[in-house]
């Protein structure tokens, strides 16, 4: 029992309903909102030490005994994706400090931002498939207001798009857990581990994999269910695009994980290799479009795509070295997919333009944000001091070990073509001729800048410092790659 | 009894399908609440429609209906309603922008409009 599990939940939701009542106010807004952001990181990172000196943790909420009651559990992988969620957001608010606008201020920017939040770290921590929904549903209807507010019509357009996609998927999660419930007979997810493992998965629970890959693929766009996603991504305003490009896809592939690693195991002869093969086709996808465009935020867009595909590559290989390098290039990606759509986002705000065609010779006047941009693109495809190399070495060696030759072919080719993609918009972006942009002085540079330095920085260091942070990592795959762990820590307490 | 549910929701989810294929915004929103009702009845289907008391406690019986799929259709239901709420005033919003509630109308990538 530890009550440090519901805090990550606890602060931004305090912090949200407190500014509720504060919407004309804007730096009491800020200031309540970057304050609970620091708190969360403080608190996540106690959680994460605390975890790795005493195990998983976990808390009934009410006292109610495990499968009863709601859960919230805590192993390595949960608390180190909420202490990434944490810093990502900080990072991504100050953005929004100079760069949102009064408008978008005004009208209740930072209560939904940290409700979006609250439901990004209650997905993660959660030990409870419904509530699991609930949770997805508070991220959604946060990440609809903020897709739409502003109300231009790109993002209204967008919106109902993106609405009706998650509606349609959301109802999908309902019919599943319905199904799931009719024939495990509890909602708790060790139970439902404990469960399964008792029937030995047949083939009616297999079916169920398969409906569980198609809701948390919606969510978190791999292939054939990405096509919402360049479209609603090109919408929002760079904060918040940075936001939901390195959480929400993300809450989907943490999802697949926790099923296909807790629940359906048992049959990993169907559902993992299909899995296996929709990763395979998704990667190659996202590279085809991150070539494919001239357009900054497309080719960032498409690079997520590949990132979820590689990430489940990973986790469909089943062997603790590519749980070890999942887990590694999940946190790695969160953190670098919100860096390059910040800088890409500061190049937008000088140029006034997303096309690659019309931008040039940034570097001349912005070496700091030129620079910065190029080791975030070098750590994206994993040249090896920085964050990207670890994770994509050990997934390639777990799938060598796991014997799918192609895919660990097409991981190693991806990061060619994604270091091409992000090549392209540093050369024909920064270098050539100097030009002059119409509302370059309106930009804040410096300001905005700090975000994506304090994110590159920490993925340098991420890179560097490995061998201090393989502990927490590898304690992480084993939870995945046991069940046992995760059931004896919720169930027999 | 359950046979006979399941049609009933595998029909809700037929015309709940057709209608978010057509091309009118209102016939989508209205796919979208068929397709509730049918994720919602499935729930109170799939925990079992055996016979038993309503969960009382003050009805003193000796069997009791399932409680917790209610529960959790309760919950299903408020969120659906929040949503298509939320989804009605975007359409309204929309086609007061856009000036059409024709989705094939609403196409187009470019991010400079």
């Amino acid at each position: 029992m530890n009550n440090l599990i519901i805090l990550p939940i606890l602060i931004p939701f305090l912090a949200a309903a407190i500014l509720i009542f504060l919407p004309k106010k804007i730096m009491a807004q800020r200031w309540i909102s970057a304050l609970g952001s620091v708190a969360t990181i403080v608190v996540a990172l106690f959680l994460v030490q605390k975890v790795h000196t005493n195990g998983i943790q976990s808390l009934n909420i009410s006292s109610w005994e495990a499968p009863f009651g709601i859960t919230l559990v805590s192993d390595m992988f949960s608390a180190l994706l909420i202490l990434t969620t944490s810093i990502v957001s900080f990072t991504c608010l100050i953005y929004s400090f100079k760069s949102i606008g009064k408008e978008r201020e005004n009208h209740y920017y930072y209560p939904v931002f940290n409700f979006l939040i609250v439901g990004v770290n209650g997905a993660f921590s959660t030990g409870d498939i419904f509530n699991l929904f609930v949770f997805f549903e508070v991220m959604l209807m946060s990440s609809y207001v903020l897709l739409v507010l502003g109300g231009t019509k790109i993002q209204l357009r967008e919106s109902i798009k993106y609405l009706l996609v998650n509606v349609i998927s959301s109802a999908l999660f309902v019919i599943t857990v319905a199904y799931l419930y009719s024939i495990v007979g509890t909602l708790n997810m060790a139970h439902i581990s404990a469960r399964v493992s008792e029937i030995g998965q047949p083939a009616i629970l297999s079916v169920i994999a398969v409906l569980f890959l198609i809701v948390f693929g919606l969510k978190g766009a791999i292939f054939p269910l990405y096509f919402w996603m360049p479209g609603s991504y090109n919408a929002p305003p760079i904060p918040v695009l940075a936001l939901f490009g390195a959480l929400l896809t993300k809450v989907g592939v943490y999802s697949i994980t926790r099923t296909y690693t807790l629940f359906f195991y048992h049959d990993a002869g169907f559902t993992h290799v299909l899995l296996q093969v929709l990763a395979i086709l998704t990667i190659i996808i996202g590279v085809i479009g991150a070539i494919a465009y001239w357009d900054v935020k497309k080719i960032i867009i498409y690079n997520i795509i590949v990132a979820v595909g590689v990430i489940l590559f990973g986790i469909s290989v089943m062997n603790i070295d590519a749980f070890t390098g999942s887990i590694y290039y999940l946190i790695h990606d969160m953190i670098i997919k919100a860096a390059l759509f910040l800088l890409v986002g500061i190049a937008i705000a000088i140029t006034g333009t997303s096309n690659l065609r019309n931008m040039s010779g940034l570097i001349k006047r912005y070496p700091g944000l030129g620079w910065t941009y190029f080791i975030a693109a070098l750590a994206l495809a994993g040249i090896p001091p920085l964050s990207g190399f670890i994770g994509k070495v050990l997934i390639v060696q777990g799938g060598f070990a796991g014997e799918s030759y192609l895919g660990a072919a097409v991981v190693l080719i991806s990061s060619l073509l994604v270091l091409f993609s992000v090549m392209k918009i540093f050369i024909n972006g920064f270098w050539g001729d100097d030009q002059n942009y119409a509302n370059e002085d309106k930009a804040p540079v410096k300001w905005l800048l700090i975000s994506p330095v304090i994110l590159v920085i920490l993925s340098a260091v991420y890179g560097i410092g490995t061998e201090a942070i393989l502990p927490y990592i590898s304690q992480a795959a084993e939870t995945l790659a046991d069940p046992s762990l995760y059931i004896d820590a919720v169930l027999k307490e | 009894m359950e046979i006979l549910m399941s049609i009933v929701v595998g029909v809700l989810f037929m015309t709940a399908t057709y209608l978010m294929l057509s091309k009118s915004l209102l016939r989508i929103i209205v796919g979208t609440g068929l397709l509730s009702h049918g994720a919602h009845l499935l729930i109170l289907t799939m925990g079992g429609l055996k016979r038993g008391a309503a969960p009382l406690l003050g009805e003193n019986a000796e069997s009791y209906t399932d409680p917790l799929p209610q529960a959790l259709i309760l919950t299903a239901i408020v969120i659906s309603f929040g949503v298509t709420a939320f989804f009605l005033v975007l359409a309204y919003r929309a086609y007061k922008e856009l000036g059409t509630d024709n989705i094939e109308q609403m196409r187009g990538t470019e991010s400079n409009e």
